[in-house]
């Protein structure tokens, strides 16, 4: 009595275990593409760029500026 | 006996038949005049941002459509057209079909919203709404203008295509529902009249099982000469132009004169010929519903050179 590992039903898991990867790879896409285009949309890049332990001379405001 | 049974553990579902819960023919009208709503619109989208909106309908197209053969598996089982889909057939477990139309219900509109604006996610929300509670467990049931009403449902892709782009509903949105909101009793009426169907038997009021094939051809001729007003209106806002209007003025004379030739037959008449006028002007509806949307994609490209509008 031969133990037969493969069975149409295997196959059909696989199937939904593929697809259902390819759904998950694609709303990651999704999600991430979304965020870079919704980023991009506000223009320039400084005014969401906050402190972030490395000094950035371009976002201390220049001397006299204000008076 | 020599593998486990996994057979008798019933029928595991492929891919395939989660997908045809969809609804994937459905789908493909949804997502084209979806996507003529969209790029018609006075307000330019991100080509990312409109493909995610466009899917995000898709899906709450799909999500209805599942949550429709949940509600209607009993009425699916007993006609012939429909008791091969998932649920009858099953394929697939009428949980799985809700949990599948609930769950991508909420993927859909939560996307939208963030996506795009709070409008067109209503609006997709209120769509789906329409097409599984109004239609399917409301009217079809209860009514023989079930389709008149619950064409509703697939009237609003356009306007929430439009809403993604301008964030608003606007006459022109309005209008492109209103455009497939009157084709559908007439183009669904053509069909009923030389399909031989068995809504009958599954309890389902048909206008032509009803009321008679008599009174179905009188229907069609005055939802026709109300649709042409309103495809013929669309030609002079601002997505129309003179090329919508040619096409308009050609499909909607097409159109009209196959309903005229519809409403003075008879049964002895459709038998004669098998048919052959009513499925001739089904053919026409279709190739009219397709015609206006493409022509308005034509305007906007004309626009886009500074020839389309007026």
């Amino acid at each position: 009595m031969a133990l037969h590992v493969e069975h149409e039903i295997h196959e059909r898991r696989k199937g939904r275990n593929y697809g259902l990867g390819l759904i998950l790879a694609g709303f990651i896409a999704i999600i991430f593409g979304l965020t870079v285009v919704k980023v991009l949309q506000l223009g320039e890049t400084a005014q969401f760029e906050r402190f972030d332990h490395v000094a950035r001379p371009q976002i201390i405001p220049e001397e006299g500026a204000g008076e | 006996m020599s593998d486990i049974s996994a057979s008798d553990q019933g029928y595991e579902a492929s891919m395939g038949d989660y997908f045809a819960l969809l609804k994937p023919r459905v789908m493909s009208l949804v997502v084209f005049t979806a996507l003529v709503g969209l790029l018609v619109s006075p307000v330019p989208v991100h080509p990312f941002i409109g493909f995610v909106a466009i899917l995000c309908i898709a899906v709450g197209a799909g999500a209805s459509g599942a949550l429709n053969m949940w509600w209607d598996a009993d009425i699916d089982a007993r006609m012939k057209r429909t008791a091969g889909r998932p649920i009858p057939s099953g394929r697939v477990a009428p949980g799985e079909a809700l949990g599948i139309g609930l769950g991508l219900s909420g993927f859909a509109i939560v996307l939208l919203a963030l996506a795009t604006n709070f409008l067109a996610a209503f609006l997709l929300a209120f769509t789906i709404f329409f097409y599984a509670v109004v239609y399917s467990m409301w009217l079809k049931r209860a009514t023989p203008q079930n389709i008149v009403i619950g064409g509703a449902a697939g009237a609003f892709p356009p306007m929430i295509g439009w809403a993604v782009a301008t964030g608003s509903v606007s006459i022109e949105s309005v209008l492109m529902f209103a455009l497939i909101f009157m084709w559908t009793p007439p183009h669904f009426w053509a069909l009923a009249l030389f399909v031989k169907s068995d809504y009958g038997n599954a309890g389902v009021p048909m206008l032509t099982e009803t009321h008679g094939r008599d009174v179905t051809r009188k229907h069609v001729i005055i939802y026709t000469l109300l649709l042409v007003p309103v495809a013929i209106g669309l030609g002079f806002t601002s997505i129309g132009g003179p090329f919508y209007l040619a096409v308009a003025v050609v499909m909607n004379a097409w159109f009209l004169k196959g309903a005229i030739d519809i409403s003075r037959r008879t049964d002895a008449d459709c038998e004669a010929d098998k048919h052959r006028v009513e499925i001739k002007v089904f053919k026409v509806s279709l190739y009219y519903l397709f015609a206006h949307f493409v022509a308005l994609l034509v305007e906007a490209v004309l626009r886009l050179y500074g020839i389309g509008g007026w």
